[in-house]
């Protein structure tokens, strides 16, 4: 029972850290119809602005602010990135692809000049080094930490998408984006808001997965977009909701496979599980719509 | 009010129109007709700047052309495109919600002409009928003030009972607004249009009053290949098939 509950709760610490990437990520393609490999570098900019202001800083408030300070980064190079790079490649996918992936690849080059290619060490607080009991299993403080953090922001972002106007524009705009125009609304300026969002929430899990994994290093999410790229598609494009889902299920059964099976194993499996998803349902889990 | 002079678009390479002129007067409604494909659709579009086009379009003398669809809909064009395009996954109540472009939107008048946009606020609007839809849709236009509205194919689809209604709303409001009106429909034509304008192969073929138009069997039948005598909805077969009309550009 108890290695049921650990590994239950790992997966969905893992998976909360792919919801975290996946909603942003899904959000920018439902609307925007851009395939941001670019993602991932969202990501390693809060895990090094984050480690970065954390060696900085101290106190109870520390590592709180650094985290705020890396998803403020993501956030900024998320906004940044679409004002200056994909703004003016709109309706020209083979070109924005080709700029997402070289950004991507820029990115981990210009962190391994800044850093070195090796990890670095996170400075995580000492509380999500320790363990609490639950159901007799000694749970890791940092996945409760993550699974807490994921549930905060489904339930900020489905609010968000609901109760404001710019969520109005963006559930519409996932729908069809030139009747938003024709309405007399700039769709494009929330495009570079959804982009900042996924910015955040990129930089968000870059700072919380530097807790989760023990370090950071400029390939980390490079490695973590391919995940949540498996999820986006399971989730449904452009659906938050969706992601959620999709994140939880491949989470659980990347851990229960690699802990029953074998290492690695887990991997396969998530591949599998998306093949059934597009054979049986394409559009995925929730089909095309910003919920 | 509308001046479109010489308005040439293109669709993936193919030239769609080719030279379209013609005036829309600031009153009433202006039909624009044609067989399907002719370019009725693309002529609202490249107005809207949907499509890239050359040529000249202006409103009061303002030039119109290149700039940015939603600038010119806050300018006073408002739209109505064909299929409605109502936001399925929307509450009805949203979709006017995301139309409000003004501090104070006229939703007395909206629910006034259509009481049942109030009753059905919370429902999808991916679930109603084609003839609510197009309530959604016409209701988003008169939320706010406009100087001109552009309305492709209104009755496309629609009941005959419901094509009736549409029609006797779009009266009353071209008592307040011109419309540009891209419609299959004769009958409904005949009842709403003071002035026509025909396409053919991406030009304009005749335009003047809509009365010597329809009341001509023998130039109705050349410009548009269908007779104009009939009255109710498909008058006269002017509709061929609804799948044939699914290709008008």
């Amino acid at each position: 029972m108890g290695t049921v509950v650990l590994l239950a709760l790992t997966g969905l610490g893992l998976g909360a850290l792919y919801f975290l990437i996946a909603s942003g990520l899904s959000l920018v393609f439902g609307l925007a119809d851009v395939l941001n490999f670019a993602h991932g570098l969202f990501l390693s900019v809060g895990a090094y602005a984050t480690w970065w202001a954390g060696g900085r800083l101290s106190g109870p408030w520390g590592f709180p602010v650094a985290v705020l300070f890396g998803v403020a980064c993501g956030a900024a190079v998320g906004g940044l990135v679409e004002l200056v790079l994909i703004r003016p490649l709109y309706r020209r996918p083979t070109e924005q692809v080709l700029v997402t992936v070289g950004l991507s690849l820029a990115g981990v080059a210009l962190l391994q000049a800044g850093w070195g290619a090796d990890p670095r060490r996170y400075p995580s607080p000492q509380w999500t080094q320790k363990v609490t009991r639950v159901l007799g299993a000694d749970v890791p403080n940092d996945r409760l930490l993550l699974i807490g953090v994921a549930v905060v922001v489904l339930a900020g972002l489905l609010a968000f998408l609901r109760f404001t106007r710019y969520g109005l524009v963006i559930r519409a705009g996932v729908e069809n984006r030139a009747m938003v125009s024709a309405l007399g609304i700039d769709v494009r300026r929330a495009f570079t808001l959804v982009f900042a969002i996924g910015g955040a929430l990129a930089g968000l899990a870059g700072a919380l997965g530097g807790v989760y994994f023990g370090s950071v290093s400029p390939g980390q999410g490079a490695s973590l977009l391919i995940f949540a790229f498996i999820v986006v598609v399971i989730g449904g494009m452009g659906s938050v909701t969706g992601s959620a889902y999709a994140a939880v299920a491949v989470g659980l059964l990347q851990q229960f496979v690699n802990y029953y099976g074998t290492a690695g194993a887990g991997d396969i499996c998530v591949v599998a599980l998306l093949a059934v998803v597009l054979l049986v349902r394409p559009a995925g889990i929730a089909g095309r719509a910003a919920t | 009010m509308l001046d479109v002079r010489d308005l040439s678009a293109w669709i993936g390479g193919s030239h769609i129109l080719q030279g379209v002129t013609f005036g829309v007067e600031g009153t009433g409604v202006t039909a624009l007709l044609g067989r399907n494909g002719v370019g009725k659709t693309s002529t609202l579009r490249a107005i809207l700047g949907e499509l890239p086009a050359t040529g000249s379009v202006t409103v009061d003398g303002e030039p119109v052309l290149g700039r940015p669809t939603h600038r010119l809909v806050r300018a006073g064009l408002g739209y109505v495109p064909e299929d409605r395009c109502v936001f399925a996954g929307l509450s009805v109540a949203e979709n006017l919600r995301l139309a409000c472009r003004v501090p104070d939107p006229d939703y007395d008048t909206v629910y006034s002409l259509f009481p049942e946009l109030r009753t059905r606020a919370r429902q999808r609007a991916g679930t109603l009928s084609g003839g609510q839809q197009q309530m959604v849709a016409i209701g988003r236009l008169l939320l706010n003030p406009n100087r001109l509205l552009l309305i492709d194919e209104p009755t496309k689809g629609l009941a005959p009972k419901v094509v009736a209604e549409v029609t006797a709303v779009l009266a009353q409001v071209a008592q307040r607004v011109p419309i540009l009106l891209v419609e299959q429909n004769l009958a409904v034509v005949r009842r709403l249009a003071g002035t026509a304008v025909v396409l053919a192969a991406g030009r304009v073929a005749w335009q003047g009053e809509a009365a010597d138009l329809l009341g001509d069997a023998d130039r109705t039948r050349s410009l548009l290949g269908v007779g104009s005598t009939g009255l109710g909805r498909g008058a006269a077969s002017d509709a061929p098939s609804q799948s044939s009309r699914r290709g008008d550009h």
